[in-house]
């Protein structure tokens, strides 16, 4: 009898500043390297399009027209091209695939919904929807036979922009005259009283642009019929693989269990990857089993500007009342909310708009009212930050306008309005996303804000000023904090394996579209089960390996996987101790699992002798009693080998009662509320006096998002976040015109920032702990972004000495405004004065 | 975003690329680098029948000579080796200037000097400072070579004299006089990017270091490069207080820029009073070194 494994040196012990999940040593919480990052930075990562070459192209006859009813396709011209396999439109369509692709998200305040076909039934609501699907041979045959496709159009008017919608002069959907897909109206207290009897009061009209998500990898679907197994193997470039899979099971009228849906590597996904399914999710399945063959459609760059989704596009109208320190006494927003010309994911973007608009800050009321606005654009669904990032702008705007009102440092002024830490859980009496309480779990936003000040030097930066001044330069500072809700539900599963060879194997339903899961999930995995992380493999967005799930969205996948896959570790480790304690004939609470073993604890250091042990390994081939060997490790397991089972002396079945075979379980994390990360910003800005060019000179983060369990990857979702963030203040701008005519569909004309208009960025972090999970951690993927508009307006603003009330902002725009600040047409600040050489802002927050 | 089928000729030689593109006529179009006519065929903006690749054709056209009175860059001297070009850089430092700002080094190491020039677009750097060194363009056809004076060469936006046939052998960059500053300033939305407002200017000053000429060529500002001579507003001023405020109000009174949605025309206008006087200084400066040596 062999049970004892090699004596293997002890890990070291935890450093104290990377706190582990129970006290054990372990790669929790530790900046472990991406493991994903050499396969990936070195081309061998697996993307949509390196799958499937011998697959058939698919590629879509799309509309030039905003809105058009369609007289005749007359496909004649493109039957003469060499190649082509197919061409189909919507009088082809068959089943559930003819019908609109469903509503996501229904929501009682959603009136009118509407989903648009996979392709169009007779009319066209924006430039981009798929009109004809072509399958050829390849790509450049299907795109020559698109070209031949001659579609007789009737032009309807195009309403474009939130005005036009809201004016209603002409309407998207004619059975919605006045283009309100939705209207809703949360409150708390009676706002307009309390505004009406408020000391001061403010009205501010505050915008931002459209923008969108803008992956480098588009979408991409490629999929394969096995006619005789009646099966259907589908990979998709999506953030849910596991929901693209029922909703096409449903729509093919395939069982569920026939129907696999595989996410390879993802070249980013943002938010528009949620989206689902899109029609090419359900065209490439249904016309690869129509005609037997293997198809795939890769997204290319115009098509994704002009057929995937775009987001941000409100309008808000602020009515504040306060008092003579800055509180706010009462707060009305009614905002208009573009959703484009569809609304498949429900009106998730505006709630969050309305309720993330809090932020840190308890108001005396609240009133908020939204419409939700057809307009023949592009669909509009979450972008990272996902309505949170419109929410901020206004509410910071408010921050500074006020402290501008009552002459207060603007840092003040915030912490004067904060929800203060003896106050959590903190309930602002509202509805979130999710459909549950707005209730935030933990959080200290003055010590947040306290940090960052410190970060940024807040209270130094007169100096700044008046030495920049004195060279003929311009500089402002800006401050924005903001809550996130992340970690939102309904729930995430993982499966936990430890095969025979003592690897372990973790798998979860949600995907990854580079936030370093194959990382962070290994780490917890590892330190759950007291293995070497180098023996850790993690599959995600694979529906063979984990059918059930949810998706990646909402900086929800540390929360809600990372939980799974510690519930699902934790049962294997139970597994093992009571598996080993029988093996070992000692008691559980006697056993230690470290490094790959299971040792009797103290037996070792009494007499300088290994203890009794047993690898993990041998473990996963007990826990699997076998009649077969097809290994010496196997062998161990067999009937004749005296150790199968947890009983090795043989008197009990081979698989204990209440056990099952094999050293595996699943676990679940289902959250009865979200959790609340929150973090303040702060950045330096220099506005060039002459061509008026914004160059972000610093920029601080100061972020809290609960127990982090890799900081390095939290640093980089804040680095990446923040680059949206300035991309988003000063770049960004989806540009329709009058026609409903894109006109920067191209990475020439729609900005993202490169690497040379990013700032450094300079972090600091607290650690509030989520009581609401096991891990305690709270999302951080969408942290950066938020106040990103926010805190380079209030910069701009400070260095200009005139409200900014619209971003992004242009150097272009923000000459223009120059000239009508002189003019006379825009005020000035009223600390304007006192932004000149010489003078100071200080009055320290307490 | 895939092209539609068309022929591909890869020729050994100038004469038989030039023959080619006889052969085809209309429908022939040269691929050099491929910087901007890449795109613009994925994107279905132009579908030529022939495409005649002369990226063959290094040993005879990828050249960047420099002698006495001129810099000569062949057609398919690539953007980085005319910037690198320490030769050059020394006779006419304003094409380095220049090139810097054409988009970034991996376009650079790829798309060619003369590729831009014809290409013509009005936001692109190369064609003003052809024009601000009074260059010619060598055309080669069947029926023989031909120069034409930049002048006579952009026609308007993506439009230039170069007809069918032709193959731009070469851009010929004449040398300032001595005593000659230049400088390239632009402003664009991010590094790298087409300028929505740019010039380069070159200073010339006396024996005493007054200015004795300015010029500029100005781009993103109307449908060809604009040349303006400043040398009225500033001549016989010092070169270390000219007056290029006054060079800056000539300049934007001799454009007329269009609006986009980066800029409006006023926003542009302003741009080239102001980038004229930073590269009036800039360029004086230079001069002034260029007379020290």
């Amino acid at each position: 009898m062999t049970i004892d494994a090699p004596v293997r040196p002890q890990a070291p012990p935890a450093t104290p500043e990377a706190p582990a999940t129970s006290g054990r040593p372990g790669p929790f919480g530790k900046a472990i390297p991406r493991r994903e990052d050499l396969r990936l930075a070195a081309g061998d990562g697996r993307y949509l399009d390196d799958l499937g070459h011998e697959a058939l192209a698919a590629a879509f006859l799309r509309s030039p027209h905003a809105h058009a009813r369609i007289i005749d396709i007359d496909i004649t011209d493109a039957l003469g091209v060499d190649g082509l396999v197919a061409i189909y439109t919507y009088e082809d369509l068959d089943g559930r695939v003819a019908e609109p692709l469903p509503l996501l998200i229904p929501h009682p305040a959603l009136h009118a919904p509407r989903t648009n076909y996979p392709l169009a039934n007779g009319v066209v609501n924006h430039v981009g929807e798929a009109v004809a699907m072509v399958v050829a041979t390849d790509r450049y045959i299907a795109e020559d036979a698109v070209e031949r496709i001659r579609v007789q159009w009737e032009p309807l008017p195009a309403v474009v922009g939130l005005p036009a919608a809201f004016a209603a002069e002409h309407a998207v959907h004619p059975d919605v005259p006045d283009n309100v897909a939705a209207h809703m109206v949360q409150s708390v207290g009676e706002a307009h009283a309390a505004i009406d009897a408020a000391p001061y009061t403010m009205e501010l009209a505050l915008h931002v642009e459209r923008s969108a998500s803008m992956p480098l990898e588009g979408k991409g679907v490629y999929a394969r019929w096995d006619a005789d197994d009646r099966s259907l193997r589908m990979y998709s470039s999506t953030q849910t693989s596991t929901s693209v899979r029922f909703a096409i099971a449903a729509k093919l009228g395939i069982p569920v269990d026939r129907v696999e849906v595989v996410t390879p590597d993802v070249g980013g996904g943002f938010g528009v990857k949620i989206m689902h399914p899109w029609p090419e999710e359900v065209l490439v399945p249904w016309a690869a089993i129509r005609l037997g063959r293997e198809v795939k459609w890769v997204e290319d760059r115009r098509e994704h500007f002009i057929s995937s989704a775009h987001e941000r596009a409100q309008e808000h109208t602020v009515r504040v009342g306060f008092d003579a320190d800055g509180r706010i006494l009462g707060l009305d927003v009614r905002f208009l909310h573009d959703n484009g010309a569809y609304t498949p994911y429900g009106i998730i973007v505006p709630i969050i708009s309305s309720t993330q608009l809090l932020g840190p800050y308890k108001l005396g009321s609240y009133r908020v009212e939204f419409h939700s606005l057809y307009t023949n654009t592009v669909l509009v669904t979450p972008y990272r930050g996902a309505g949170r990032a419109h929410g901020c702008f206004v509410m910071e705007r408010v921050m500074d306008a006020i402290a501008d009102h009552r002459g207060l440092d603007r840092a003040v002024v915030r912490e004067r309005n904060m929800i203060q830490p003896d106050e959590m859980p903190y309930d602002q009496g509202l509805i979130f996303q999710d459909g549950r309480p707005l209730i935030y779990d933990t959080g200290d936003f003055p010590a947040s804000l306290h940090k960052a000040l410190a970060l940024v030097d807040w209270s130094g930066f007169a100096a700044v000023r008046d030495a920049a001044r004195a060279e003929g330069r311009s500089v402002g500072i800006g401050l924005a904090t903001y809550v996130e809700g992340t970690g939102v539900g309904p729930y995430e599963g993982a499966h936990v394996r430890v095969e025979t060879s003592g690897d372990v194997v973790v798998a979860t339903g949600l995907t990854t579209q580079g936030q370093g899961h194959e990382t962070v999930f290994a780490q917890i995995a590892a330190q759950e089960l007291g293995v070497p992380i180098e023996r850790v493999t993690v599959t995600t967005g694979d529906t063979r390996r984990f059918k059930y799930g949810v998706g990646t969205f909402a900086s929800r996948s540390a929360v809600m996987s990372g939980n799974a896959v510690a519930a699902a570790a934790r049962k294997v480790r139970a597994k093992a101790l009571r598996l080993a304690a029988a093996a070992l004939a000692a008691d559980e609470s006697e056993l230690e699992l470290a490094d790959g073993e299971i040792v009797v604890r103290g037996f070792s250091s009494s007499d300088g002798l290994p203890g009794p042990r047993i690898a993990l390994a041998t473990v996963a081939v007990l826990a699997n009693p076998l009649r077969y060997a097809f290994d010496e490790e196997a062998q161990r397991a067999t009937q004749f080998s005296g150790q199968m089972g947890a009983t090795p002396a043989g008197d009990g079945p081979p698989v204990a009662e209440g056990e099952e075979p094999g050293l595996e379980a699943t676990g679940w994390y289902s959250p009865i509320r979200s959790t609340f990360a929150n973090g303040v910003h702060a950045c330096v800005v220099e506005t060039d006096p002459e061509t008026a060019e914004i160059k972000v000179l610093r920029y601080c983060v100061v972020h809290d998002c609960g127990t982090i369990i890799n900081p390095m990857i939290v640093e980089g979702q804040v680095h990446g976040g923040v680059a949206q963030g300035v991309g988003g203040a000063l770049y960004e701008r989806i540009v329709y015109d009058e026609s409903g005519q894109l006109v920067n569909a191209s990475f020439m004309d729609f900005l993202m920032p490169y690497a040379s208009e990013v700032p450094r960025v300079e972090t600091d972090h607290l650690t509030s702990p989520s009581p609401l999970n096991p891990l305690g951690v709270k999302g951080v993927g969408e942290a950066g972004i938020i106040p990103g508009h926010a805190v380079i307006a209030s910069a701009v603003e400070d260095a200009e000495g005139f409200r900014i009330d619209r971003m992004p902002i242009s150097p272009s725009e923000l000459w223009e405004l120059r000239r009508r600040h002189a003019a006379g047409e825009v005020p000035s600040l009223r600390r304007a004065s006192s932004l000149q050489p010489g003078s100071s802002l200080r009055e320290e927050p307490a | 975003m895939k092209p539609p089928a068309f022929v591909y000729h890869r020729p050994g030689s100038v004469a038989e690329a030039v023959e080619t593109l006889a052969e085809l006529g209309a429908d022939g179009k040269v691929l050099a680098g491929g910087q901007s006519l890449v795109p613009v065929l994925n994107m279905r903006l132009a579908a030529p029948a022939a495409l005649v690749d002369i990226n063959r054709l290094g040993a005879e056209l990828a050249f960047v000579e420099t002698t006495a009175d001129r810099v000569r860059v062949g057609a398919l001297a690539r953007h980085a080796q005319t910037e690198r070009d320490e030769a050059a850089f020394a006779a006419l430092p304003l094409l380095r200037q220049a090139t810097r700002h054409v988009a970034h080094q991996t376009i650079r190491n790829r798309g060619t000097t003369v590729g831009s020039i014809v290409h013509a677009d009005p936001a692109a750097e190369l064609p003003a400072v052809l024009m601000l060194c009074d260059g010619t363009m060598e055309l080669a056809s069947a029926g023989g070579t031909r120069s034409v004076l930049v002048a006579d060469f952009f026609l308007g936006p993506l439009e230039s004299s170069l007809s069918y046939g032709e193959l731009a052998l070469a851009a010929t960059f004449s040398l300032p006089p001595p005593r000659t500053g230049s400088a390239w300033v632009e402003v664009s939305r991010r590094a790298g990017d087409y300028a929505l407002c740019g010039l380069g200017l070159t200073v010339s000053l006396d024996e005493d270091g007054r200015i004795s000429r300015a010029r500029a060529a100005y781009i993103s500002v109307g449908p060809t490069p604009v040349l303006v001579d400043l040398t009225d507003a500033v001549a016989g001023q010092a070169h270390d207080a000219a007056d290029w405020s006054a060079a800056g109000a000539l300049a934007a009174g001799k454009v007329d820029p269009d609006e986009d949605i980066h800029a409006t025309a006023d926003y542009r206008r302003h741009l080239v009073g102001v980038l004229t006087s930073r590269a009036g200084r800039a360029a004086s400066a230079h001069a002034a070194k260029a007379a020290d040596r």
